[in-house]
């Protein structure tokens, strides 16, 4: 086992080596889709690649978890017979940010606790990764600093930095070394790319810096003293129960299962299709009770699964600060507003006691 | 794409095909069901499966009889509400279905032994706890003194009117139902469930409540049996939840940080007090 390597990819080399790439499995990365909005899409060469894009429409989630995908097939024509499937095939994703590696990540601790996925994991094992680092801010909506998301920490089998005339890549798998090897155009990494490298990261450190006005290892308490928070009702109040911040959270998995019957209603499928905690038919059970009738207890609960509940369960928030619910949301609900506001309410709180004791 | 088959998914189902179907009320049916090979379903009273009716869907439904039973075969108690009972109560003996499962924690009976029992189910909550109720009777002597307290809308709701005449001949069972909305015949008693308890003698240190019904129903009787002085992690409460994979991960089920399908669906009163989403 040799150490970290990394390695040099000229920028006049990157449409030669997506080409190639794609000439042995499918590659998928962002490519631009009207006016400042991006997807991850199938290419065949580096020329469509968006290498500046702020976090595409949908995050690459679709490709572990997708919109509609067949758990089971059924035939009831001579008693009940089924079978478990999974659609999948091997693929590289190139140019994943630092906070949708960390949306997979929290993904990969949902699916691989007991009792397991195996679809997801699956996809899981036919996917490779290549990070792609951002230099900068993509937007005002970003706020992957606070939840420690702005620089990389594994989640990739190779990860690009773009170093003006070149990327230097960071090789983090053995199935990272073997694209390197496969596809021929890169250079061992010298002393002055490590160094720009270093510099780089050391500029990120004073730019991306949190961009909510708390310390992270207090969120938990203070989700703790919200949970009766007004704050919740304004956001109810403003919510029009869309669903869109879930869909394009690279966290949210729910999902709803349904089953769908070829014409002869003889045979069919069991598909597993996404879901949003913030409809209002998701915790209504058959008799028509309803467990998260208003919206704002479904707003609350969106948060609560971002900063409060995940923590106890594995450790980390399941906000990657990528900004895509506050990007998308039609009713203007942005995270870092919320977030700001139950901090000035929970300061309020706590100088009121203060004076009080004084 | 490739497809490829998975013998490890937890979304295989095992062929359980319906023995016998009964008629209890005008929208509740009674389904007795053996798994494919006579394989018994090894459940835990208050546990539940997911049963599927191809095509139309699959549902969380809560066993009905006690594994205590003889036979291989288990039995749903099914209210026609959704697509997917419907779709089931239009089947008959011999048609087939797909069972997963059993799910999550059901009632914690070797703690219960040794205890006093007091059961108390409103309308369909019978169905759940009627798995324990037969488990109970089936192993009489480990218990101590037994209550079932019973409350439905009217007399044309009770279910499983044949077993409860039997329970009210047995002599080591207290038990009581009362009705909503009587009718000119009925000859018991009128009112809420919650006005039978105040009357029941019991050790509040050695008596374990159990609670099954709808949430309007529960809220009311936990209060009646803490004033009782039963200690809260002595009080059952079984919950009812949508649900869609039975495994903690579709999100449904969630009760703040709690899954009913894993955590649940039977939880006692301390551990749900603080949950406001619980009722």
């Amino acid at each position: 086992m040799k150490d970290a390597q990394y390695s040099v990819l000229r920028k006049e080399q990157f449409d030669g080596f997506i080409s190639r790439l794609s000439k042995l499995q499918r590659v998928v990365a962002p490519v631009a889709r009207g006016y400042n909005n991006y997807s991850f899409e199938e290419v065949s060469s580096g020329n469509g690649i968006s290498l500046k894009y702020i976090p595409t429409i949908l995050p690459p989630k679709k490709y572990f978890m997708p919109q509609r995908e067949t758990l089971l097939e059924f035939d009831t024509g001579r008693g009940l017979n089924s079978e478990a499937v999974v659609e999948c095939e091997k693929m590289t994703i190139f140019g994943i940010h630092t906070c949708d590696l960390a949306g997979i990540q929290c993904l990969n601790m949902v699916f691989t606790e007991r009792p397991r996925d195996y679809n997801y994991l699956m996809h899981k094992r036919k996917i490779n990764i290549i990070g792609l680092e951002c230099n900068e801010y993509c937007d005002e909506y970003a706020s992957c600093a606070l939840v420690n998301a702005s620089t990389p920490s594994g989640g990739y089998d190779l990860f690009f930095t773009d170093l003006g005339d070149r990327f230097i890549v960071h090789i983090n798998t053995q199935i990272g070394e073997n694209i390197i090897e496969s596809t021929k155009f890169f250079e061992s990494a010298g002393k002055s790319d490590l160094e720009d490298l270093t510099e780089l990261r050391a500029g990120k450190r004073t730019l991306f810096t949190k961009e909510v006005p708390v310390e992270p290892r207090y969120i938990p308490e203070l989700f703790d003293r919200s949970y009766n928070s007004k704050v919740w009702d304004e956001l109810g109040e403003r919510c029009l129960a869309c669903g869109n911040c879930t869909l394009v959270c690279p966290t949210c998995y729910c999902f709803d299962i349904k089953d769908e019957m070829d014409l002869g209603l003889k045979s069919g499928r069991r598909n597993r299709i996404w879901d949003s905690c913030q409809l209002e038919s998701f915790a209504r059970v058959a008799g028509g009770e309803n467990f998260r009738k208003e919206r704002s207890l479904r707003q609350k609960h969106r948060y609560y699964r971002k900063f409060r509940y995940p923590v106890e369960k594995f450790s980390r928030f399941f906000c990657t600060g990528c900004g895509r619910c506050s990007r998308t949301c039609m009713a203007g609900i942005k995270l870092k507003d919320t977030l700001n506001l139950l901090i000035e309410e929970f300061e309020e709180t706590v100088s009121t006691l203060m004076e009080g004791n004084y | 794409m490739k497809k490829i088959a998975l013998t490890n998914s937890q979304y295989i189902m095992k062929k359980g095909k319906i023995l016998r179907t009964r008629q209890l009320t005008d929208f509740e049916k009674l389904f007795e069901i053996s798994l494919e090979g006579g394989e018994r379903l090894d459940h835990e009273p208050g546990q539940f499966i997911m049963l599927s009716v191809c095509g139309a869907g699959e549902i969380p439904i809560s066993v009905s009889s006690s594994p205590s039973n003889i036979s291989s075969s288990f039995e749903v108690c099914v209210r026609a509400v959704g697509k997917v009972t419907n779709a089931l109560h239009k089947l008959e003996a011999g048609d087939e279905i797909g069972i997963r499962g059993p799910f999550g924690k059901g009632f914690p009976i070797r703690i219960f032994e040794g205890n006093d029992l007091l059961m108390v189910a409103g309308g369909l909550g019978i169905a759940p706890l009627r798995s324990l109720i037969k488990y109970v009777f089936d192993n009489r002597r480990d218990f101590g003194k037994v209550h079932i307290l019973l409350g439905c809308k009217s007399p044309a709701d009770i279910l499983f009117l044949d077993e409860i005449e039997e329970w009210n001949q047995r002599m080591d069972v207290y038990y009581e139902c009362t009705v909503d909305r009587a009718v000119p015949e009925w000859q018991g008693q009128v009112g809420r469930i919650t006005t039978l308890i105040p009357g029941v003698h019991l050790e509040p240190e050695r008596t374990f409540a159990v609670v099954v019904g709808p949430p309007v129903m529960y809220k009311f009787v936990i209060k009646e049996l803490l004033a009782k002085n039963i200690p809260g992690r002595q009080i059952m409460v079984s919950f009812e939840r949508h649900m869609k994979c039975g495994m903690g991960k579709c999100g449904h089920c969630q009760i703040q940080h709690v899954y009913a399908c894993q955590d649940g669906p039977v939880f006692n009163y301390d551990e749900i007090k603080y949950l406001k989403e619980s009722y």
